[in-house]
């Protein structure tokens, strides 16, 4: 079974690989990581410099802690982008082109190469997060000295939310075609989104109404909820007091959320692979 | 272990209101080379499917190598040739047998000392290091080909393997296919096209309308044999008097023709001839014609094909 899924996703990963995706997500990201750097280089001079600059080292902290959150922010929807749409195609195209029907009639199940190209993304997603949210927490230790708190449960949270996307895209493959699939994909993660802004405004004007729209929204796709808490994981109690930036939550998701996630992404994951181990190809 | 390769019974598929395959019972030897010729939309494609697990079957049952359809530890002893075969194409034609050859779960010695004499057997040496994008179809035709035998199976199905190949690939198709033969490999051969099958099958299955209309041999010695000659100046009473040796006596083009039972009747046939003073240019066995009986058994539409 493990060597199945472990050939699928060396295929998956090479097939990126050749295919310049990863290339292009890799320049894209570098070249944010570069204007991130630029940014918080001049903001950081600003601060050190202007004579109307904050006095205290605690409002200095609070301001590059606010700057690396909008960097990591960042990084959060490119991991988003890049778990929707590496593997919108992987499975409908290869059913479309009949390249699948070579797979699968290997002495291989049908769960392995749906596994097999799950973890294969997995791994790209889990690198690129490393580069990218690793580059902007280096950035601002080295131009400011200053790392968030709980960084590794904030990074864990941002690939669970990652983890989430991709296997929905994975799992939509089996039956939809790739257009279908990424209206699907996407639609879910704008619906968590948009709820999850209904969700802080209600909080905010204490609406209960709004809130209960946004936390089923957020039981929908708990894409967004996983963001907010990872937001609020990484930043200090002074910043979280602040409330309506997308990294200061009015409304906290409770921790349970990661539970559903994680509950919630195995379910689809399972789905997907009885979804295409019961279909004609 | 089972003498049959494949025995199926009454298998039967249906999309949604379309009948693809309606009965399909047939049994195909071990290392026999099996021709299952019909027109296009007979059904072929979708009975290699449900044979290979690709597609469920809506009823009947069938066994393939002694074990269920679809059966995964089985398919380390198939070949595949798909029909629309669509590779990954990002890869070089040697990767892609490496990539095929590691899914069968060959090991890394025998697999490279494989890879080689199947790119030199299907002539792609020297386009090997190449991208399967560059290839022709034909060549992709014969990479597939590769890829179907790289586990020395002993039992590939072949869908459609000459459409769209060049007359040097179909002549490697048809080597490879008289090896397989030889090595005792059974082959399930898809076409619509008789040549092809009259060449280079054992058995030979026609198929209509998603149904097994006649299966016949075409290596056995038949029954009824057509025997022709050409004799000089041949009259109304000698071919009244040639029905003594068999039915359906027809003079075509200046050659006669006539049914018989034996072909010890050629001989026979010959003596009476010489016997009655007739001048003999030809006489001897006609070759089943197999186009005939593509051509009844499928009907005029089949002659597009
Ligand atoms: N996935 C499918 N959905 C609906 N109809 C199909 C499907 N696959 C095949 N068919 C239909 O089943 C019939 C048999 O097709 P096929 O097996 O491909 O024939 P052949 O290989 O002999 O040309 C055709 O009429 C075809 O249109
Ligand atoms: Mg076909």
């Amino acid at each position: 079974m493990m060597r199945g899924i472990f050939t699928i996703s060396q295929l998956t990963i090479h097939e990126a690989l050749r295919k310049r995706v990863l290339l292009a997500a890799v320049l894209l990201g570098l070249a944010f990581l570069v204007i991130f750097a630029l940014g918080f280089y001049f903001m950081n001079r600003e601060v050190v410099n202007s004579p109307r600059g904050p006095e205290t080292q605690a409002q200095r902290a609070l301001i590059y802690i606010f700057l690396t959150m909008a960097g990591l922010y960042a990084v959060n929807f490119l991991m988003v982008m890049m778990a929707a749409l590496l593997p919108v195609d992987t499975l409908s195209g290869e059913i479309r082109s009949g390249a699948i029907q070579s797979l699968v009639t290997k002495p291989l199940r049908r769960a392995e190469i749906v596994l097999g190209k799950w973890l294969g993304f997995w791994v790209i997603l889990a690198g690129y997060l490393a580069l990218m949210g690793g580059g902007v927490l280096l950035i601002a230790r080295i131009v400011s000295g200053i790392t968030p708190q709980n960084i590794f449960i904030g990074l864990a949270l941002m690939l669970l939310e990652a983890t989430l996307l991709l296997t929905l895209s994975i799992a939509g493959g089996t039956r939809l075609s790739t257009l279908a699939n990424g209206v699907l994909v996407f639609g879910l993660f704008g619906l968590a989104f948009i709820g999850g802004w209904i969700e802080q405004i209600g909080a905010l004007f204490q609406n209960e109404t709004a809130r209960y729209v946004g936390v089923i929204a957020s039981l929908i796709v708990p894409s967004e909820s996983l963001w907010q808490l990872a937001a609020y994981n990484m930043q200090p109690a002074l910043m979280r007091d602040l409330t309506m930036t997308p990294f200061s939550p009015a409304s906290v998701p409770s921790n349970a959320m990661v539970v559903w996630a994680l509950g919630y992404t195995l379910l689809v994951l399972l789905l997907g692979v009885w979804s295409f181990r019961t279909r004609d190809l | 272990m089972n003498h049959s390769a494949i025995e199926t019974n009454a298998l039967r598929k249906e999309f949604g209101a379309k009948v693809a395959v309606a009965d399909l019972t047939l049994t195909v030897q071990r290392g026999e080379v099996f021709g299952f010729l019909g027109p296009n939309g007979a059904g072929k494609t979708t009975s290699v499917k449900m044979l290979l697990g690709l597609v469920a079957r809506t009823s009947g049952e069938g066994r393939v190598l002694d074990a269920p359809l679809g059966n995964v530890a089985t398919r380390a002893k198939i070949g595949f040739l798909p029909e629309h075969f669509r590779f990954q194409d990002w890869l070089s034609g040697r990767e892609f047998l490496d990539l095929h050859a590691r899914l069968y779960g060959i090991e890394n010695e025998k697999r490279k000392a494989r890879i080689e004499k199947l790119l030199t057997r299907v002539d792609l040496q020297d386009a090997a290091n190449r991208k399967l994008k560059e290839y022709s179809k034909g060549m992709l035709q014969r990479i597939g080909l590769a890829a179907a035998l790289l586990n020395e199976p002993q039992l590939v199905f072949l869908d459609e393997p000459t459409s769209g190949l060049d007359p040097l690939g179909r002549l490697i198709v048809r080597d490879v296919i008289q090896e397989l033969r030889a090595q005792e490999t059974a082959v399930f051969l898809n076409s619509h096209l008789l040549s092809e099958v009259e060449v280079t099958c054992d058995r030979v299955a026609f198929v209509k309308n998603g149904r097994v209309i006649r299966e016949m041999g075409l290596r056995e010695t038949r029954n009824e044999i057509e025997i022709e000659l050409q004799v000089k100046n041949p009259t109304p009473n000698l071919l009244r008097d040639l029905a003594q040796f068999g039915k359906n006596v027809q003079q075509l083009n200046g050659t006669i023709h006539l049914e018989s039972d034996t072909a010890a009747r050629i001989p026979e046939i010959n003596r009476w001839l010489v016997a009655q003073g007739v001048d003999v240019y030809k006489i001897g066995a006609a070759k089943p014609s197999l186009e005939k009986m593509f051509l009844e058994v499928m009907g005029e539409d089949a002659r597009a094909g």
